[in-house]
């Protein structure tokens, strides 16, 4: 280029003042000589490019758009029509595919969950957010909630649990640093089940201490109960991914500490855990949730089958995100922590500000990865009889006036899953650069 | 050895009490002997150099006064704290004791003020604005406070270091340890860093450094240290050191360093 030949000095040795960086005048056919066709192999790739979209993107566009049917009531209607994809099948099934069989006149309670999550998605991934810290706080919370708008009951009874909970927890957290809030976590959680929840056995014997207050005679916040069997379609996707990531990331950082950790029993029960449940496939664990769990939970706990399911693709989830947040954990120089631990910084704190910031950050493409893999392993609920979009799918092929309709069922049910795939990924790259600071060495 | 009066340091300066006491303390990594009967009485104020060639264990001599080293026998006391298993010891030690490594280790995700502010508010739970006025104070002693919002990656090695000298002396330590604080750095920015170094000698702070800049060892040293295999083998005043030294080995260690 003609800029860098040597021009005659404007300045006097030392004077030359700050300049802003020269402006990119860049035109199309400048940008196509460098980007596609700067060399013969370049040339060659780019028209090879060319001709497969030019072959493939008009048939597909023809046939889902332009020679495609939007109305109609069975499939022989959409035939006369037009040659192409039958969407009038999905016009008339899509509550189907996003409610499954959830009660129409309770749908409400779906969308409100929903657009929670929304708000509550946005104040966790944007920083600017107007209101951030009171939504954050009401992300703790929103699990809850929306399983009680989801299932329904006794809204009292939950709020009162969820308020018991939290107590518990922070005294718990306390706990960390004091025995004396340990032991008030448990007396606080003895007192709660004593007085709301119905009273306790004393173990050993054939005592029963009888509950104190029945919340069941408040029903003024209770919502219809609905059975999860009726969950369905992308809700049922969205229940089980969104648990599955909102809760393996935090389980998977603990594995991966205890993993790292100098005592020997957390150690190895930490890498038993993880060995295990990684050694294992998935539809396997989901296959036997009920006797599983029944190992590790007290006898006589009984759980309805999306319960299991839940806690089997969270615990999966888990044990891939600990080998992941572990490779990070690794990669951190040793120097970091010895800083840490030379200003004085105590192993939680040294853990949570200084180390796993970085280590997540470095690991932001594998975690991601693991969502996006856990997020599309939900369809495999299908196999232990839950109705996730494909199997909504396949149920509605079976109707006679629908039937043979596979291409459009399926290409509907992967946009679904592309889109929301997508976003994580494009987040994930967000992400990326947000946090990066100063030069790469 | 010492032959000076107690509490006068060879320069002449008052000293204070013993601020490290390191009493025939044993190291080994693995089966190997790494430090070998070290003794060492360091007194409030005063401001030594360790050399030696390099693995001869003066890095960990001196992660073992923070315990990022464990010792195996002997004992270490800083500013009447032993340092034992216990916990609550090692983080009392460490609240004292401020250290600068050869590779600055900054937290890379943390602001300049953010990685000076973060001890203060953490370990000493001072209140941030409080942190932040101490946090530019000392920037401004190393002479950067208008860095104080970039990242440590944005910053050159010299201003890095001096970036970790202040994010130690935010902590108000009785001790700096320097393991090598200038080795990994061009010798253009070496001075800058030296410069705040003498300028903290000066204001009276214990020092403990490792280092081969022997022209920082004559003009701040009270006492220079030579250790070769893990053992510490001779211990003057720098005038005495340099230009008279007793063993063949420092002999020996001193004309191949001056040699260049
Ligand atoms: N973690 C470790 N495990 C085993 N041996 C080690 C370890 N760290 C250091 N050593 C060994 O201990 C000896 C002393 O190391 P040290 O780092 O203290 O030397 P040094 O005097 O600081 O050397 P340098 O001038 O190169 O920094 C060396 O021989 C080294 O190989
Ligand atoms: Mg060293």
């Amino acid at each position: 280029m003609s800029n860098t030949t040597p021009t005659a000095q404007k300045y006097a040795p030392g004077q030359h003042p700050e300049l802003p960086p020269p402006f990119k005048t860049r035109g199309v056919m400048l940008w196509l000589r460098e980007n596609l066709f700067s060399s013969p192999t370049n040339i060659v790739l780019s028209l090879l490019a060319i001709y497969f979209l030019y072959k493939v993107v008009p048939g597909v566009l023809e046939w889902s758009f332009f020679d495609a049917a939007f109305t109609g009531s069975d499939r022989n209607e959409c035939k006369a029509k037009a040659g192409g994809a039958c969407w009038a099948f999905i016009a008339e099934r899509w509550r189907l595919f996003t409610y499954g069989f959830y009660p129409a006149e309770e749908r409400w309670r779906v969308i409100v969950a929903f657009i929670m999550l929304v708000v509550v998605t946005i104040a966790i991934l944007w920083e600017k957010c107007p209101l951030r810290k009171p939504l954050l706080g009401f992300a703790v919370i929103f699990p809850f909630v929306a399983a009680f708008l989801l299932v329904g009951g006794n809204g009292v009874k939950m709020l009162v649990g969820l308020a018991c909970v939290a107590v518990v927890l922070l005294l718990l957290y306390r706990g960390f640093s004091s025995a004396l809030f340990f032991i008030l976590a448990i007396v606080a959680a003895l007192a709660a089940k004593i007085i709301f929840f119905g009273g306790v056995d004393v173990p050993f014997t054939s005592i029963h201490i009888n509950g104190i207050v029945d919340l069941e005679q408040y029903q003024q916040l209770s919502l219809k109960r609905v059975s999860t069997d009726s969950f369905g379609g992308f809700m049922l996707t969205l229940v089980i991914g969104v648990t599955g990531i909102a809760f393996s990331l935090p389980i998977g950082v603990l594995l991966a500490l205890g993993r790292q950790s100098n005592l020997p029993i957390v150690k190895y029960a930490c890498i038993v855990f993880i060995e295990f449940i990684r050694g294992v496939p998935l539809i396997t664990l989901l296959f036997v949730a009920s006797t599983m769990l029944s190992y590790f939970l007290p006898p006589g706990t009984t759980f309805n089958l999306l319960v299991r399911v839940l806690i089997m693709v969270t615990l999966f989830a888990s044990a891939y995100m600990a080998e992941v947040v572990r490779g990070g954990l690794q990669a951190v120089h040793t120097g970091q922590t010895e800083a840490a631990d030379a200003l004085g910084l105590k192993y939680w704190p040294s853990m949570r500000l200084i180390v796993l910031p970085q280590a997540l950050k470095i690991s932001i493409p594998s975690i991601v990865n693991t969502f996006i893999g856990l997020y599309k392993d939900t369809v495999l609920v299908i196999i232990i009889g839950l109705l996730d979009p494909l199997g909504i799918g396949r149920a509605s092929l079976a109707a006679t006036e629908w039937n043979g309709l596979t291409n459009e069922v399926y290409l509907f049910v992967a946009v679904f899953f592309f889109i929301s795939c997508y976003a994580m990924a494009r987040y994930s790259i967000y992400l990326e650069n947000k946090l990066h600071t100063g030069h790469k060495r | 050895m010492n032959d000076s009066v107690n509490n006068v340091s060879a320069t002449g300066r008052a000293l204070g009490d013993s601020t490290i006491e390191i009493r025939a303390m044993h190291k080994w990594y693995g089966d190997f002997h790494v430090l070998r009967d070290i003794n060492l009485d360091v007194k409030s104020g005063e401001r030594i150099v360790v050399c030696g060639p390099s693995g001869s264990g003066k890095s960990t001599m001196i992660r073992c006064i923070n315990r990022l080293e464990e010792h195996q026998q002997g004992d270490i006391i800083v500013d009447g704290v032993e340092l034992t298993n216990d916990l609550k010891n090692i983080e009392a030690v460490r609240r004292e004791v401020g250290m600068v490594f050869q590779h600055f280790n900054l937290f890379p995700h943390l602001t300049v003020l953010e990685n000076c502010t973060l001890a203060p508010i953490w370990v000493r739970k001072q209140p941030k604005a409080e942190a932040e006025a101490t946090a530019m104070k000392y920037l401004e002693r190393v002479k950067i406070p208008d860095q104080a919002l970039k990242y440590p990656g944005q910053l050159s090695g010299g201003q890095q270091q001096r970036v970790a000298i202040a994010r130690s002396l935010c902590m108000s330590p009785k001790v700096m340890l320097f393991d090598e604080p200038t080795s990994a750095l061009d010798p253009e920015m070496i001075k800058e860093v030296l410069d705040v170094m003498i300028e903290l000698a000066e204001e009276g702070m214990t020092m403990i450094c490792v280092t081969h800049e022997m022209g920082f060892a004559k003009t701040v040293a009270d006492r220079v240290i030579f250790m070769d295999e893990g053992q510490i083998i001779e211990e003057n005043e720098p005038q005495q050191f340099f230009n008279n030294p007793q063993s063949e080995r420092t002999q020996l260690f001193l004309s191949q360093i001056l040699a260049h």
